[in-house]
């Protein structure tokens, strides 16, 4: 027989007996299910929030801010300035007509239907061409403002988030009153948490007089954006960032996904500690429970090698079975689930969901391997490399 | 017409150190052991009757001598060559009976199979041989739980018996067991030693026992003391 069967032949033999162990193996498999439901928890909030800010964006759209500028929140753009850019080279066309759109973003009041605390809540101004240039967005229930009046069409997150924002509700900011017309989806992008008006109604009851805050433009071809760039670096009226929109908003959601890695990662490393040490006993306790099987197949002629790594197979066999217990939980506790925050870039409010990647699934995966090999390790290399004669000492006695 | 040595010891000695002392089981042993015989070692607590099997079956080493099975040196194999030797030469039969509880009485036995090259169907044909040898056929799916101590047992010697080895080295095999179903086990001894041509070792407390076999060493303050069966 070879050393493979010898090992299939142990680890099968190992693993029939967890049900005899059950108790023992549920305590170790328990703690790494725990680290693996925390840890993937506390992550998929990144990969979600990641997902919805850096997924918004498309890399066919330039968006144009005033240079310097951290984001849409503190740009600003003279309404000549808009004009001069909706000129460019590189601006796609649709009927002789560039498709470029002028907007606004404000910060308005809200409250949180969770907390009932007022919160900071996204409100954009756009035109008659920025829905061209947001091809996933489409209206699900009521229908789009007419411009001029004080209408809004809300995202399907921001009224699953915000209060008052049902369809026919009336709502109080900017010093006047509006009315929900409408609710659009935006493919759960970041759109999806904003309120939109009307952009000149928007520049009246927030005293923007002509300004906007930001340019966005569909971009002719692939090297529209350069050309868009080279145009504006020429033009001495024009100090802009142009970028496209795709990167815009992933650069958007690096500080607030950094910061949840950052945390996320040394509490899962500081969790896997505590389920290696529980691996460790478990392991430890049932090696010294079996050491008279293990001796006894050893005494039988199967090998010192293959007892090692039929242990070691248990134990990640073990931990694997734990993190795909966490990785359930986590699925059925986390993924999907709506929540906002305050997106450090535009102060405002992120509608965003938990989402746990394949990514993400990985480094669980990885990690309850390593908690597995590392508990099982010790207590395989024991039981190996114990005397056969001196096992059975300790085990008759 | 005298058989030749199976096993041969020759000036075996073993030490333990323990807590820096250093603790004789025995010195300068001499032993020879035949083909086809049925030996008893008796002999008071500690005075090294197991650590003898052990040496025996490949699990111990000694600290100095030489041990020859079947004229080849076996104190001096690895432990990787020892594994294999054992594999096909010895079969153990504990007290405790050391069955895997998570398996059959089937898949307890078929276990030394798995080392050999048998086909499936060929390793289940044998182990329905062995365990009718034993007479427990009709217990093959039953787990060790499920059994007495003495059918326990007799899976143990099917288990030990069934890769043909030369030897069947037996850790007190009856002292777990009362006094009629120990008769049961050693009457199963001896039909190896009848039978199959096997050599069995028992080592024993008891004298009862020990009257079971064609010949009995008492192993005392590192020495033996023989007495033949009449």
């Amino acid at each position: 027989m070879t050393t493979l069967q010898q090992i299939i032949a142990i680890t099968v033999m190992n693993l029939k007996g967890l049900r005899q162990r059950f108790w023992q193996s549920s305590a170790a498999i328990f703690s790494i299910a725990l680290v693996i439901t925390v840890m993937v928890g506390f992550l998929s909030m990144a990969d979600g929030f990641e997902k919805t800010v850096a997924g918004t964006g498309s890399d066919k759209v330039a968006i144009i801010i005033r240079e310097g500028s951290l984001s849409e929140l503190t740009s600003g753009l003279s309404l000549e300035q808009a004009k001069l850019l909706s000129t460019a080279p590189g601006v796609a066309k649709l009927n002789g007509e560039p498709l470029a759109s002028f907007e606004l973003f404000v910060i308005v009041d809200l409250l949180k239907k969770s907390t009932g605390l007022s919160v900071n809540a996204p409100m954009r101004g756009i035109d008659r061409t920025s829905l061209s240039l947001r091809e996933n967005v489409k209206i699900i229930e009521g229908r789009m403002f007419e411009p001029g009046r004080n209408e809004i069409v809300v995202g399907n997150n921001a009224r699953e988030q915000f209060a008052g924002l049902d369809l026919g509700d009336t709502i109080s900011f900017g010093n006047t009153e509006w009315r929900v017309v409408g609710v659009f989806d935006a493919g759960g992008s970041v759109f999806e948490s904003e309120l939109w008006a009307d952009a000149k109604v928007v520049q009246t009851f927030y005293n923007r007089g002509t300004s906007y805050q930001s340019v966005r433009m569909k971009l002719a071809g692939p090297d529209s954006l350069q050309e868009i760039k080279a145009f504006a670096e020429n033009d001495p009226r024009l100090n802009v960032d142009i970028k496209t929109e795709a990167d815009y908003y992933a650069e958007q959601s690096k500080p607030l996904t950094t910061l949840i890695r950052w945390i996320g990662y040394p509490l899962a490393f500081v969790m896997a500690l505590g389920a290696l040490a529980g691996a460790l006993n478990t392991m430890y306790t049932s090696v010294l429970a079996r050491m008279g099987e293990i001796t006894t197949l050893r005494a039988l002629g199967f090998g010192a090698f293959p007892s090692f790594i039929g242990i070691l197979t248990e134990s990640i066999i073990i931990a694997v079975f734990g993190s795909a217990i966490g990785l359930g939980l986590a699925f059925v506790l986390f993924d999907g689930m709506l929540v906002s925050t305050l997106n450090g870039a535009s102060f405002t409010q992120a509608v965003f969901e938990f989402s746990i990647s394949a990514q993400l699934v990985k480094h669980a995966l990885a990690l309850a391997i390593v908690v597995g090999f590392v508990g099982g390790f010790f207590p395989a290399l024991r039981a190996a490399r114990m005397p056969i004669a001196e096992a059975f000492r300790i085990t008759q006695t | 017409m005298t058989k030749e040595p199976l096993i041969k010891l020759e000036g075996v000695s073993k030490h333990y150190v323990k807590n820096k002392m250093s603790i004789d089981i025995f010195d300068e042993l001499d032993l020879v052991i035949r083909e086809n015989e049925f030996v008893a070692v008796m002999g008071p607590s500690g005075s090294g009757k197991t650590t003898l099997l052990n040496l025996i079956g490949g699990i111990d080493r000694p600290t100095s001598g030489a041990i020859t099975f079947g004229g080849e040196r076996i104190d001096t194999f690895s432990e990787s060559q020892l594994s294999k030797w054992r594999a096909a030469n010895i079969g153990f039969i504990f007290q405790f009976y050391n069955l895997m509880p998570m398996l059959t009485a089937a898949q307890n036995v078929e276990l030394p199979l798995l080392l050999t090259k048998l086909s499936k169907s060929k390793r289940a044909e044998h182990v329905k041989t062995a365990l009718s040898i034993v007479e427990l056929e009709d217990r093959a799916k039953f787990y060790p739980r499920e059994m007495s101590g003495g059918q326990q047992q007799r899976v143990a010697i099917a288990r030990a018996f069934i890769s043909d080895p030369k030897v069947l080295l037996c850790d007190e095999p009856t002292g777990d067991l009362d006094r009629k179903t120990a008769e049961e086990i050693l009457k199963i001894l001896q039909l190896m030693v009848r039978d199959f041509g096997k050599t069995v070792i028992i080592v024993t407390h008891d004298p009862e026992a020990a009257k079971f076999a064609s010949r009995k060493l008492y192993l005392d303050k590192g020495k033996f003391f023989e007495r033949r069966a009449a």
